[in-house]
């Protein structure tokens, strides 16, 4: 799972009569953000600076920047090659180097990506990283990830695992055990790769930056409260939690990205906008879906495409919260550091329940005011998928409102189906008008 | 009790999808509980302790017909979770009063939280270990979640468990993993004596049956497999691995045999031999547990390998001490744990010059041709090399 930062779908771009393109500052700053972090990735080693990857889900990026480390995010690597056309020959050949077809494709996109010479989304070398940090938060599959990739190239593997919210909440002893590795065992781990010794205060200033973005980019989503709502809360989502899902959580740079950010979407709201798209703005708010589940990124545009030509709008969706929930209060504490790094790892939504997980999309379809639920539904990814027919008839039941079941992958292109996605759509938003007809609602 | 006895008892309890041994020991055992759990390994000496029965789950086999289940899953999802389901959904775990969900991947993770959806009357555990192995760590948060396991069945027990009570329940399961090692120890010194198919149907007849009575009959196989002289074949001797999950139909099992392969170890029902040594019966007793579980257990794909080298240790090990000859890789299809873990072993066999051979399966594959030649090739292929 993660972010597409970086790789933005420009406006107008596929527009048949070229229109004047509308960015925004926020997407400069955020394009310029990330290739900058893969332009830090690529001259890590001239500079003498170690490299870390980790994952988006439990994502320690304030943490590894107590100790200088250049960040690599493997899914997000594996998601910039999908938009750029290259995952598909990426997975065909770790599947040629022996990996099986029934695995998670990022994991193969990775390989894939070593394999064929460490060269990064943006063209530029992307050097096998000196540590793994393993934040094991919410999927099985990032640990063998890690092992795999150990395996193969080398590095280190470091362990952080993040027990599962089964029950629902966070267990004081949940929250001990994962301090206690983050003291005991990361730490001093990342100390003696990097040959920086950890400062506390140096990590509560990260954790201030933190906060304040945080509490910006959840302005920015909830916009989609309104009606019509100016962000679309996946497709365009998945824009807005780049920089904070990836390297950049806890930098001014962040800060700044998502101060400007939100300025921008609350003068769209201001002027009754809808979402910008990669087509200029939104034809029209008809339809207000929550989706769950994360997208297809080989199609992504024509994938998109599906949804506003139909005047459809996500007002939100479960995925961008893949790499931390912040909506319903939880902050980066600099009063309690590894506390709350412990409890933003704990809190990530595929570490949650099906409890928790049916609830969440149940209030957001009352809050944002939706009129059903889509789930796509990735072949790749278990932790996500296991399970999505019941959250869907569950909410389903308890809301009243028509759910849609969709099928795709992240960056295999071969598991994505353009007529089969279009026709159900179709019959959904079909399904979606005859509900309101009968409800006699126009 | 004759040979031919042990093993059709065993295949009836191993048939029986409806779970009559569960309800007669219930029936035997008024106001007592049993607990289903399913792969790959929970404490089970806690559930014994607190008086219940232990009945591990591994899904519905070829003989289910699974309508229900179906309907909660995509295509691209492996198929114990649906036939699980479908236990559950047709009533047929109704004897059950509990389920636990160890930490083994993502499907069953999730199958936990949708049990506590579609059964909200009973108990459902999610059973988290640890991926940390330092006592002061892992094995504070592991002996904290056994602690927790323990109160919900003395809940549901309606009485203490005492540490007693767990002392006494984990000298039953050492005696049963001695029995259980001796059975292993048996059939790779003489496979020919006791095939595959036979040992696993015991070993899942341990799945339903209270422990003590499981250990005498592994006991009593093992005297009358001993006792009845069969014929030596000039077999491949084989490791089979990547199955700890969902299972294999039983006819896979027979085809590898048939086609010429000694199993001299494999990690069918590895619950009963994840702890690898006796584990202390003085001292606190769930300290016992966590430390047997961090430092005397095995290795398997849903643990982490904290570093490069040991990836693959007890595989080679196996294939060292049982003396095979080749590695069969035989793995549920869309299984992530097992498919992940598959090159990395690959690779360390490799360099270590033992043939492999792998394919997959789901619990219901019907076609055993293509299985068989492959195996038989893989075979025939070892029988070349060392000849050579
Ligand atoms: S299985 Fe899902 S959560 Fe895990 S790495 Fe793959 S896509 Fe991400
Ligand atoms: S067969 Fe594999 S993927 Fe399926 S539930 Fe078991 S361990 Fe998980």
């Amino acid at each position: 799972m993660s972010t597409p930062a970086g790789s933005r779908a420009t406006p107008a771009a596929q527009t048949t009569t070229p229109k004047a393109v509308v960015k925004e500052d926020a997407m400069w700053l955020q394009k310029a953000l990330i290739n900058r972090n893969y332009h830090d990735l690529a001259t890590a080693r001239e500079r003498g600076r170690k490299i870390a990857a980790t994952f988006v889900p439990g994502n320690l990026n304030e943490l590894l920047m107590c100790f200088d480390f250049a960040r690599s995010l493997p899914e997000t690597n594996a998601l910039q090659n999908a938009l750029r056309k290259r995952s598909g020959k990426l997975v065909m050949e770790a599947e040629r180097d022996g990996q099986s077809e029934d695995v998670c494709t990022y994991v193969k996109a990775d390989i894939g990506m070593f394999l064929q010479g460490e060269v990064g989304p943006t063209g530029e070398p992307l050097p096998r990283p000196d540590v793994l940090l393993l934040s094991y938060t919410g999927c099985f599959t990032f640990m063998k990830w890690f092992e795999l990739i150990r395996h193969k190239f080398g590095g280190e593997t470091v362990m952080l695992h993040v027990p599962y919210q089964a029950d629902g909440r966070i267990r004081p002893a949940m929250r001990d055990y994962v301090v206690k590795q983050l003291r005991e065992t990361v730490i001093p781990a990342l100390e003696r790769i990097s040959g920086v010794k950890f400062d506390i205060d140096r990590l509560r200033e990260y954790l201030k930056e933190s906060q304040k973005a945080e509490e910006d980019l959840v302005a920015v989503l909830q916009t989609a409260k309104h009606r019509p709502s100016p962000i679309d809360g996946y497709f365009g989502a998945v824009y807005y939690i780049g920089p904070i899902f990836t390297a950049f959580r806890g930098t001014p740079e962040a800060t700044e990205y998502y101060r400007v950010l939100r300025a921008e979407i609350e003068a769209r709201l201001r002027a009754g906008k809808g979402p910008l798209t990669p087509e200029g703005d939104h034809p029209g708010e008809k339809y207000r879906l929550v989706v769950e589940g994360p997208p297809n990124w080989t199609h992504f545009r024509d994938f998109w495409k599906m949804f506003y030509d139909e005047g459809a709008v996500v007002v939100a969706s479960t995925y961008s919260k893949v790499g931390g929930v912040y909506d319903f209060g939880f902050r980066h504490d600099p009063a309690r550091p590894l506390e709350s790094l412990a409890e933003y790892c704990l809190g990530c939504y595929t570490n949650l329940n099906f409890a928790q997980r049916i609830d969440m999309i149940c209030r957001y379809m009352d809050d944002y005011r939706a009129d059903g639920l889509l789930v796509n539904s990735i072949k790749s990814c278990n932790s996500f998928s296991a399970g999505q027919l019941l959250i869907l008839r569950e909410v389903e039941k308890r809301t009243g409102r028509p759910a849609a079941f969709i099928e795709s992958d992240l960056v295999d292109p071969r598991y994505f189906s353009a007529a089969n996605i279009r026709n159900r759509l179709e019959s959904y938003f079909q399904m979606i008008r005859q509900k309101r007809l009968a409800a006699g609602v126009h | 009790m004759r040979l031919a006895d042990i093993v059709a008892r065993c295949e009836a309890l191993f048939e029986d999808l409806e779970f009559r041994a569960v309800r007669e020991w219930k029936a035997a055992h008024p106001g007592a509980k049993a607990i289903g759990y399913m792969p790959i390994y929970v404490p089970r000496e806690i559930v014994h302790a607190a008086g219940m029965l232990p009945v591990g789950l591994f899904g519905g086999g070829d003989q289910l017909e699974v309508i229900q289940g179906d309907a909660y899953y995509q295509s691209y999802i492996c198929r114990i979770p649906r036939s699980t389901l479908e236990l559950g959904l047709t009533r047929r775990l109704d004897c059950l009063d509990g389920m636990l969900f160890p930490s083994i991947c993502d499907v069953i993770r999730n199958l936990s939280g949708m049990w506590q959806i579609l059964f909200p009357d009973k108990y459902v555990k999610y059973f988290d270990v640890p991926q940390n192995y330092d006592d002061a760590v892992g094995g504070a948060f592991y002996r904290h979640e056994l602690a927790s396991l323990r109160d919900d069945l003395a809940r549901l027990a309606g009485r203490p468990v005492s540490d007693d009570d767990l002392r006494g329940s984990i000298a039953a399961y050492n005696e049963n993993r001695r029995a259980v090692r001796d059975l292993y120890a048996f059939r790779a010194a003489r496979p020919w004596q006791a095939p595959t198919a036979e040992v696993y149907l015991v070993l899942r007849a341990g799945c339903v049956l209270p422990v003590e009575e499981h250990t005498r009959l592994v006991r009593d196989y093992l005297a009358a497999a001993e006792a009845t002289p069969r014929p030596k074949r000039d077999n491949a001797r084989v490791v089979l691995t990547g199955a700890f999950c969902e299972q294999p139909p039983l006819a896979l099992i027979k085809s590898i045999e048939r086609a010429g392969c000694y199993i001299v170890d494999d990690d069918f029902v590895l619950v009963q031999r994840w702890l690898v040594e006796d584990v202390p019966e003085s001292g606190d007793p769930l300290d016992a547990l966590a430390r047997a579980f961090l430092h005397r257990s095995t290795q398997t794909s849903s643990r982490y390998d904290e570093k490069r080298e040991d990836k693959g240790r007890t595989l080679l090990a196996q294939v060292k001490s049982r003396g095979a000859e080749g590695v069969i890789f035989a793995a549920p299809s869309f299984c992530d744990p097992a498919l992940l873990e598959r090159p990395m072993l690959q690779d360390v066999l490799a360099r270590h010059g033992i043939p492999y051979t792998a394919f997959k399966y789901a619990e219901n594959t019907g076609q055993m041709a293509p299985i068989r030649e492959q195996a038989g090739t893989f075979a025939d292929s070892i029988k070349l090399w060392t000849a050579a």
